[in-house]
């Protein structure tokens, strides 16, 4: 389905923004979370357009990975909204128009638009590759056995493993585990990828082959995608707009020449340096 | 001797019956405790302790006496064949243990595999059956094999609810023969035999549950 199409059918369409751009397919408006006396997401805004690369960038503990994962409601928020598609995914709105924290069914659903990668793979032991790739388009999605295994052949091939369906985990390198991580997720057909330091447990000749996967995929499908990374160089070839977080909020945001290229703030070019000395 | 070994047979047989019966339950019993004591639903949590507690902490043979002598009095009038309360009995006595075994099994499944199947948007049921039990009876296997090997040598309690098992069989001859070596020495060999098949039958399923994962290996 089109963009325009959905749409076009939607009954939650709001009016076209002023600038013409696209209504966000992410949006987060006002979105706290704290950890005890710790704010780790402190108000944070933050739109992303439909098929729109964002890098995050930033020091540890400055609440990038929080930003994904209270997206993909692994995390709860204690303040604000997170939308996706124009609604509202912790909350719903009642017939009165009020917004009531919402219930599973409706968290399932949103979040079925969703798919993530985790920096430890996190595949399923007790399943080879083609298992972990079909196991929720059958059990979620209901999709048919011979239907699923087709689309995760298909899917494998595309991450370069079409020669290791049989495989289990164990059998894998961390480079090919992650590759199947990213054919199960996309195994669900998410409209929005999140990439949670997805090469940081890899050895960097296996980098690599990830991030490739990553490009491609951004080049061959209008996927919108969210990835905290480490990797410069690639958040600079790769992404649309570089976020760079620092204490819970975004401190600086850019196209990757203006954040890489001409950093405005000092906390941004403190943290540049210490990188590329680092390198 | 050679008259002995079929009564014996027949007692082993017996004893093996309970055995595969009690072990079915105990394992349901285990897992279903163990999920009651992980549930997020208080009443549910207590019920599980409550099991675990009262059938940990008293004794099988005071059980198995409640449960035949005991039931079928007022004001319970529930009666129970011999076989069944011994099966019901030691099912439940090691069930508690293995609820206990169980729990800590979930518990090492690894967060991440929580994680992947909420990101997949697995409801809480799919995630338990299809993600988490597998990978949690693996984990279970080496205690839980010692738990059933514990069954089957408590099932020589069955005898005082009148059931002819292995045990009762061999008092029985060792009374009528007075062949006392070669009966307990029988007795002894046969126990150490159904022992030995529920080690091989846990470590085939072991190896099928463990399928593709190398120990101590990458995943």
């Amino acid at each position: 389905m089109s963009m325009q199409q959905r749409f076009d059918d939607s009954p939650m369409v709001r009016p076209s923004r002023r600038d013409g751009s696209a209504e966000p397919l992410v949006r987060f408006d006002q979105v706290t979370k704290r950890y005890g006396s710790l704010t780790v997401l402190d108000q944070l805004n933050l739109e992303v357009s439909p098929g729109e690369k964002v890098a995050i960038i930033g020091p540890s503990g400055s609440g990038k990975s929080t930003l994904l994962r209270a997206l993909m409601t692994l995390e709860t928020i204690d303040d604000g909204v997170i939308e996706v598609d124009g609604e509202p995914l912790t909350h719903m709105p009642t017939a009165g128009g009020h917004l009531i924290p919402a219930n599973a069914r409706h968290q399932r659903r949103i979040r079925g638009r969703i798919g993530m990668v985790f920096q430890s793979f996190n595949l399923f032991p007790h399943m080879n590759a083609l298992q972990n790739v079909i196991e929720a388009p059958v059990q979620v999605l209901g999709m048919s056995k011979a239907e699923a295994s087709q689309r995760g052949e298909e899917l494998l091939a595309m991450v370069g493993l079409e020669d290791k369906l049989g495989h289990y985990p164990a059998q894998l390198s961390g480079g090919q585990q992650q590759r199947v991580a990213i054919a199960r997720a996309l195994a669900m057909r998410p409209k929005v990828m999140l990439f949670d330091e997805v090469t940081s447990a890899l050895d960097p000749e296996l980098c690599g082959e990830v991030l490739n996967v990553i490009r491609q995929l951004g080049e061959a499908h209008n996927l919108t995608m969210l990835m905290v990374t480490h990797q410069m160089g690639f958040a600079r070839e790769f992404a649309d707009r570089v976020c760079f977080f620092y204490k819970g909020r975004i401190h600086e945001q850019g196209t990757p020449e203006e954040l890489f290229g001409n950093p405005r703030e000092e906390r941004t070019q403190a943290f540049l340096s210490a990188v590329n000395e680092a390198h | 001797m050679g008259e002995l070994l079929p009564l014996m047979l027949q007692g082993a047989w017996v004893t093996l019956q309970i055995t595969f019966w009690a072990s079915l339950l105990a394992i349901a019993c285990a897992v279903l405790g163990a999920l009651g004591r992980l549930s997020p639903f208080a009443p549910l949590r207590w019920f599980s302790i409550t099991y675990i507690e009262v059938f940990r902490g008293t004794s099988l043979l005071v059980q198995l006496f409640w449960l035949y002598f005991v039931l079928p009095m007022p004001p319970f009038h529930v009666e129970l064949s011999a076989f069944s309360v011994a099966v019901l009995g030691l099912g439940l006595h090691i069930g508690a243990y293995g609820a206990e075994v169980m729990r800590g099994a979930i518990r090492s499944v690894a967060p991440g595999q929580y994680e992947a199947s909420l990101a997949l948007n697995m409801t809480p049921l799919t995630r338990f059956r299809r993600i988490i039990l597998p990978q949690a009876l693996l984990a279970a296997i080496p205690p839980g094999t010692n738990l059933l090997i514990e069954l089957l040598k408590n099932t020589s309690l069955v005898s005082l609810i009148t059931l002819s098992d292995l045990a009762f069989r061999a008092r029985q001859l060792d009374q009528a023969t007075f062949m006392t070596l070669e009966i307990f020495g029988l007795t002894l060999v046969l126990y150490f035999l159904m022992a030995q098949a529920i080690n091989l039958a846990m470590r085939l399923v072991e190896r099928r549950l463990g399928r593709g994962r190398i120990k101590g290996g990458l995943a």
